[in-house]
């Protein structure tokens, strides 16, 4: 069994227009020491899925069903009905995230040290000394010079680059068995992420934890990540090892993701290529496929695009370890 | 920050300057003569306004009154000669021959009564709106949060002289839990359950008013703040619910009342007209308004400076304060 198998999460929010089914049966599995990129366009279902993982959703706007354990230090634990008490040792110890903006996710009014600080002491009974050593040796870790001075330093007194470093620090130091990353380096300079996701790869492998790593940059998840969810309307429809997925993407919605990436080899004066058309409504999902109204292969499918528009297909693997939920059944694209 | 305060406060005394001036031109401008109203308005012995206009320097130039105004603030004045002398010591804002006394000895005398007032209504309005505020947002679109909005309607919708009569008509005419008011201020040290019967009603007249301004401002402010990045990042720490809403919300949606409320208290020093004229109290508002009736010329240009001194020293406190609380705001000051 994994470090962590989700199988079937479905999230629901019910509003005035409809139910909107923002993560639609969803299934995987981390491992430790592994990273998993979940990768889709916003409304996808990404960052919902991971919300749902650390119980950060609202009891009372959402509806989530499924199950997704945990084996870690604290044992076998169900995340999804988990009681708030219980969920709320765990949050920050054994799962610990980051977030997209650095600018904003930090508070403030504290100064790092004490929010590095607070978060070490709601999980362990120590003396503030020793957090205060510790929230040191985190900053150190990722790269913060003069980290015992730079405690008492405010978020808005750092670069962008060295906050994400802060709420990294944070969100190791409770040395936690899985870290979520959401969109970690999104508000970043392209330089500022390489360096971002070297230090979080490197953590990685000193800290043995498993990694899911949220994102809608496909040039991120190639350095990063060692397995690919592809993600959209709420659907896993693409998972893979990220070489077999850039090789061969088997779904039409990846092959135009990975086609849409600008590039320096592809020639003077060609025009980048966008996936046409807008994400499905997630109230009134269509009946087949959700990619279909997009999609330039429906011409392909054995049974045409009718059979795309009215049946929605498996997640099939293909070849060993490479999933995909298309009519096209492994065809090359 | 001491260079930044200096400046400022140089700033704030020529500011000073500018609306004194500004307002002692009503002297030159205004179609009355300052001499003639001296002895009332049925009166037109051209004896007695000459002799006025001298003894109260009316017959020089605007500048050369303004100079001797300014010289009067710092030194006191005298006025007339012989007999009929009459000295008001510094800070001599004039002398006012409708209430027969120096200016200053009439503000000196209502001020008390008005800052009583401001203070205790402030307190309470401070208590309620905070407190309705936070318990609206906490329990957002249940019971306490509809019971705060019929509150905030039916503040915000009552004027505040309505609200004073009816408490008026109710507490002091029906129930009789309250003596009439007699139109007579008891300072708190001479009596204080006294000081208390006369300010109770006066208080809970503004403060209701206030405090539905206040409530409304609070609950947006802490529903804002509880979706800010850092709020959910407090939250993925695994801090509780309760450190999560006092220590890191309310920090920072409580923090721009400081300068709401510094500038609400300045405007009410300056004079509660409506709130002081129902309940008959001799503080700055009432002598104001009896002033623009009786034009006595003295009083208006003394309250006018006074309430644009208190605005500007306000404005300066709550800039000192916000820096102590918001960190950003420090350094850049």
């Amino acid at each position: 069994m994994s470090f962590l198998e989700v199988s079937d999460l479905r999230v629901e929010f019910p509003t005035s227009d409809g139910l909107v089914k923002a993560v639609d049966g969803v299934t995987f599995a981390v491992e430790r020491g592994e990273t998993l990129a979940i990768v889709g366009e916003s409304g996808s279902g990404k960052t919902v899925t991971n919300l749902a993982l650390m119980g950060l959703l609202s009891k009372r706007g959402s509806r989530i069903s499924g199950s997704a354990i945990m084996k870690g230090d604290a044992g076998n634990l169900e995340l999804i009905d988990l009681a708030d008490v219980q969920m709320r040792k765990i949050r920050g110890k054994n799962i610990a995230m980051i977030f997209q903006d650095p600018m904003s996710s930090l508070h403030p009014y504290y100064t790092i040290g004490d929010q590095i600080i607070e978060a070490h002491q709601v999980h362990n009974e120590v003396d503030i000394e020793v957090s205060t050593a510790r929230a040191i040796e985190l900053l150190e870790m990722v790269g913060i010079p003069d980290a015992a001075n730079r405690l008492k330093a405010f978020p808005h007194q750092f670069s962008g680059g060295m906050r994400q470093r802060v709420m990294i620090a944070m969100a190791l130091v409770n040395s936690p068995e899985l870290l979520i990353a959401d969109e970690p380096t999104t508000a970043l300079d392209v330089t500022v992420q390489a360096q971002i996701l070297k230090l979080l790869r490197e953590l990685q492998s000193e800290l043995k934890m498993a990694i899911i790593l949220i994102t809608h940059d496909l040039g991120v998840v190639a350095g990063a990540a060692d397995r690919v969810n592809v993600m959209y309307a709420g659907k896993i429809v693409e998972s893979a090892p990220v070489g077999g997925l850039y090789a061969n993407p088997l779904m039409p919605y990846t092959h135009g993701l990975l086609a849409s990436i600008p590039r320096m080899d592809r020639g003077h004066g060609k025009r980048l290529s966008a996936i046409a058309g807008q994400p499905p409504s997630l109230i009134a999902l269509p009946a087949g496929c959700a990619f279909a109204p997009r999609c330039t292969f429906t011409e392909r499918v054995a049974g045409g695009p009718d059979r795309c528009k009215s049946a929605m297909p498996a997640l099939t693997e293909h070849t060993p370890g490479h999933f995909a939920r298309c009519h096209l059944e492994g065809a090359t694209l | 920050m001491i260079n930044y305060l200096a400046r400022r406060i140089a700033i704030s005394i020529a500011i000073l300057f500018a609306v004194s001036f500004a307002v002692y031109l009503i002297f030159a401008i205004l179609p009355f003569d300052p001499a003639a109203l001296t002895c009332g308005k049925s009166c037109n012995d051209p004896g007695i306004i000459e002799a006025n206009r001298k003894r109260l320097g009316y017959d020089l130039p605007i500048w050369t009154q303004y100079l001797v105004f300014l010289k009067g603030l710092f030194l006191g004045r005298t006025f007339g000669e012989g007999a009929a002398t009459i000295f008001c010591p510094a800070p001599s804002f004039g002398y006012s021959f409708q209430e027969h006394a120096c200016v200053t000895n009439s503000i000196l005398e209502a001020l008390p009564v008005t800052l009583s007032l401001a203070i205790g209504a402030l307190v309470l309005w401070l208590i309620m709106g905070v407190g309705l505020g936070i318990v609206a947002a906490r329990y957002r679109g249940r019971a306490a949060d509809t019971g705060s909005t019929i509150f905030v309607l039916i503040g915000t919708s009552l004027p505040t002289f309505l609200t004073g009569l009816l408490l008026l008509v109710f507490v002091v005419v029906k129930w009789r839990i309250l003596p009439y008011p007699s139109g007579n201020y008891t300072p708190l040290f001479e009596n204080p359950l006294e000081w208390l019967n006369t300010m109770i009603l006066p208080w809970i007249t503004l403060a209701f008013a206030y405090a539905a301004l206040y409530t409304r401002f609070v609950r947006n402010a802490v529903i804002e703040t509880l979706s800010e990045d850092f709020i959910r990042t407090a939250r993925a720490k695994g801090l509780s619910e309760k450190v999560v809403l006092r220590k890191h919300t309310l920090r920072a949606a409580l923090a721009p009342l400081t300068t709401m409320a510094g500038l609400d208290f300045a405007g009410l020093l300056g004079g509660a007209i409506l709130t002081e004229a129902v309940f008959n109290l001799p503080g700055l508002g009432r002598l104001s308004l009896g002033a623009v009736v009786d034009f006595d010329l003295p009083i208006i240009v003394a309250t006018t400076i006074l309430a644009a001194t208190i605005v500007i020293f306000m404005n300066l406190l709550v800039d000192v304060l916000y820096a102590f609380i918001d960190p950003r705001v420090r350094v850049a000051a």
